[in-house]
C-alpha cells in the first residue's frame, strides 16, 4: 500500500535538531555577551561558550551527511543555497569569535554579534526554503528560530552570571531577556496562527499542540513571572534570573527539537480533481492527511 | 527551446505497476527506493467510493526547489527541463529532499539487495557504488534522451529514446515528450484534455501533468 497521506521525514533527525540547537543557542549567547560586554563587563566565557556551542551543532549536522569527507562542497552554491551561506558564515564567526578571545576587546568582539546574528539568520531561512516540509516553510519560521536563538542566549547568559561569575550588569541582561521571551511569545503564535491558516498535515498540529503547554508555561509565563520577581527583590535575585534563564532555554530547545523531528510531516499528495472514468462524473478532490 | 514532461491519463492509469517495475529494471534501483511509483487513493464513503491511481516520481520541475537548496550544485537543471544529479558531488545533507514537495528523492546509506546485503549476480553487474549515501531520484531516463541527439531519434515518439516507465504502460496512460513542440504527443494531448499540476501552488512549475477530463468544448 503507497503512502498518501503526509508521513514522517527521515532525512533529517536530531543530529539535524542538534545543529539548529546549537547554532541558536550559541550564536545567541555571542550576542547577549556582547549586549553584557556593552555594558561593560567581561564577554570571553559568553563568547568562548557560544563557539563551542556552534562548533557541537556544526559538528553533528557533519555526522549526519551521506558524504562526510566531501563536506567542502557544501561550499558550492552561494548564490542560492542558504545552507551554503550559513557554511560560508561559520569560518568567520570562529575567525572573529575566536579574535576577540585572542585580543578581549576592540573591533573584533563588535563584529563578531553581527556574524552571528547573520549566522541565524541563515539557519531560519534554512528552514523556510524547505518546500517539502509545511511546518518548515512557513513564513513566520525565520522569526521564530531568530527570537528563539536569542532568547536562549540572554537565559544562558543569566545562568552564566549565577554559576560560573560571569559578572554583567544584571538588571539589563534581566530586562533582555524579558524582551526576548515575550518576542519569541509573539513569534510563537505569529507563527501557529499562519500555519492554521495556511494549512499542514494534521500530524504536524499535533506534534505542535503537544508543545503548546510548556511552551506557554516555561518559555513564556514562567520566565516572565521569574524575572519580574528578580526584579522586585534585593537578594539572590540571580538565582531566581538563572531559573528563569533555563527556564528560556529550555523551551528553546523543546522547541526546536519538536520542529525539526516530530513535526516534520513531509507535503503528501494530493488530487484537485478525480479522474472521469466511463460515463462517470469527477469527483472533489482529495488532499488526505491536512487540516 | 525544449522542456520534456510526462503526461498522466488518471482516466486510464489501471495501477498495475508495471511502470514501477520497468523503471526498477531500467534504473537497478535498490530495495525500498521506487523512482516511479503509482499511488493508490481511495476516496469518498461507502457506497458511493471511487479510487484512482496516481504515478507519482520526480517532477523535473520548471522551478526545482530540490536545486534552490542544494548547497554542493550536485542538482542541476538542463536546458531540455530535466533534473539531475551529479553524483561525484552530491554530499548526501538530504536538504533537497526534505525541499521537494513530491517527497521523489531518496537516499539510502548502505548497499541493499533483494537478497539483502549479498548481491545477486545480476544485481552486482549493475550495482553503482556512487549511488550510495548519496540524493537519488527519477532521471526520466536521461541515457536515452542523450541517446536521441545522438542517433536522431525523437523522445516521447521512438521507444528507445523514450523513458522505461512510458513504454511500459500497458494502458497507454504515460505519455512523454517535448511540451514546447506544439507537434509532440504530448503537446497535443495536453491540449485536448482537462489537467492539472500537483502542488503546482508552491510555484514549482512542475513538469508532471495529470490529465482528468476531456477538455470542455466552447
Amino acid at each position: 500500500m503507497s503512502r498518501i497521506a503526509p508521513w514522517h521525514q527521515t532525512n533529517w533527525d536530531w543530529r539535524a535538531a542538534a545543529n539548529f540547537i546549537g547554532g541558536g543557542t550559541g550564536t545567541g549567547l555571542v550576542i547577549a555577551g556582547a549586549v553584557a560586554h556593552f555594558l561593560g563587563t567581561d564577554y570571553r566565557l559568553a563568547f568562548a561558550l557560544g563557539l563551542v556551542f556552534v562548533a557541537t551543532g556544526l559538528f553533528f549536522v557533519w555526522l549526519e551527511i551521506g558524504k562526510p569527507w566531501r563536506a567542502v562542497n557544501v561550499l558550492r552554491q552561494p548564490q542560492m543555497s542558504w545552507m551554503t551561506r550559513e557554511a560560508i558564515v561559520a569560518p568567520f564567526l570562529f575567525a572573529t569569535g575566536l579574535g576577540a578571545l585572542w585580543t578581549g576587546g576592540g573591533v573584533l568582539a563588535w563584529i563578531t554579534p553581527g556574524v552571528a546574528a547573520v549566522f541565524l539568520y541563515c539557519q531560519g531561512q534554512i528552514l523556510r526554503a524547505s518546500k517539502g516540509i509545511p511546518a518548515w516553510r512557513s513564513p513566520g519560521v525565520v522569526e521564530l528560530i531568530i527570537m528563539t536563538g536569542l532568547s536562549e542566549g540572554a537565559g544562558l547568559t543569566l545562568v552564566l552570571v549565577a554559576f560560573a561569575g560571569f559578572e554583567a550588569n544584571l538588571t539589563w541582561l534581566q530586562g533582555l531577556l524579558l524582551a526576548l521571551v515575550a518576542g519569541r511569545g509573539l513569534a510563537w503564535y505569529a507563527y501557529r496562527g499562519r500555519l492554521d491558516r495556511d494549512g499542514a498535515p494534521a500530524r504536524t498540529f499535533a506534534a505542535l499542540r503537544a508543545i503548546e503547554v510548556p511552551l506557554a508555561v516555561f518559555g513564556l509565563w514562567g520566565p516572565i513571572l521569574l524575572l519580574l520577581v528578580a526584579f522586585g527583590v534585593s537578594s539572590n535575585g540571580e538565582w531566581i534570573a538563572a531559573l528563569a534563564g533555563i527556564c528560556a532555554l529550555a523551551a528553546g530547545w523543546l522547541l526546536k527539537f519538536t520542529l525539526i523531528t516530530r513535526a516534520a510531516y513531509n507535503q503528501g499528495f494530493a488530487l484537485p480533481w478525480l479522474p472521469v472514468r466511463g460515463a462517470g462524473k469527477s469527483g472533489p478532490g482529495a488532499k488526505p492527511g491536512w487540516r | 527551446m525544449t522542456r520534456y514532461v510526462m503526461a498522466a491519463d488518471l482516466r486510464r492509469c489501471v495501477g498495475c505497476q508495471t511502470c514501477t517495475a520497468s523503471c526498477r529494471h531500467a534504473n537497478a534501483t535498490p530495495p525500498g527506493v521506487q523512482w516511479r511509483q503509482v499511488l493508490d487513493i481511495e476516496t469518498g464513503e461507502f457506497p458511493d467510493v471511487k479510487r484512482t491511481f496516481v504515478p507519482v516520481g520526480c517532477m523535473h520541475c520548471g522551478e526545482p526547489p530540490c536545486m534552490e537548496v542544494c548547497p554542493s550544485t550536485a542538482t542541476r537543471r538542463r536546458e531540455d527541463g530535466l533534473v539531475t544529479i551529479d553524483y561525484d558531488i552530491c554530499i548526501g545533507c538530504g536538504y533537497c529532499a526534505v525541499a521537494c514537495p513530491y517527497q521523489a528523492r531518496h537516499i539510502v546509506h548502505r548497499a541493499t539487495f533483494a537478497y539483502g546485503d549479498q548481491p545477486m549476480e545480476s544485481e552486482l553487474v549493475r550495482f553503482d557504488p556512487k549511488r550510495v549515501s548519496v540524493a537519488t531520484k527519477c532521471t526520466f531516463c536521461k541515457d536515452r534522451i542523450d541517446d536521441a541527439k545522438v542517433r536522431g531519434l525523437k523522445p516521447g515518439v521512438d521507444p528507445e529514446v523514450t523513458p522505461a516507465c512510458v513504454n511500459s504502460c500497458i494502458a497507454g496512460a504515460l505519455t512523454f515528450g517535448d511540451r514546447d513542440d506544439a507537434e509532440s504527443p504530448v503537446s497535443k494531448l495536453l491540449a485536448e484534455t482537462a489537467h492539472f499540476r500537483m502542488h503546482e501552488e508552491l510555484g514549482t512549475d512542475p513538469g508532471m501533468y495529470y490529465i482528468w477530463d476531456r477538455k470542455e468544448e466552447k
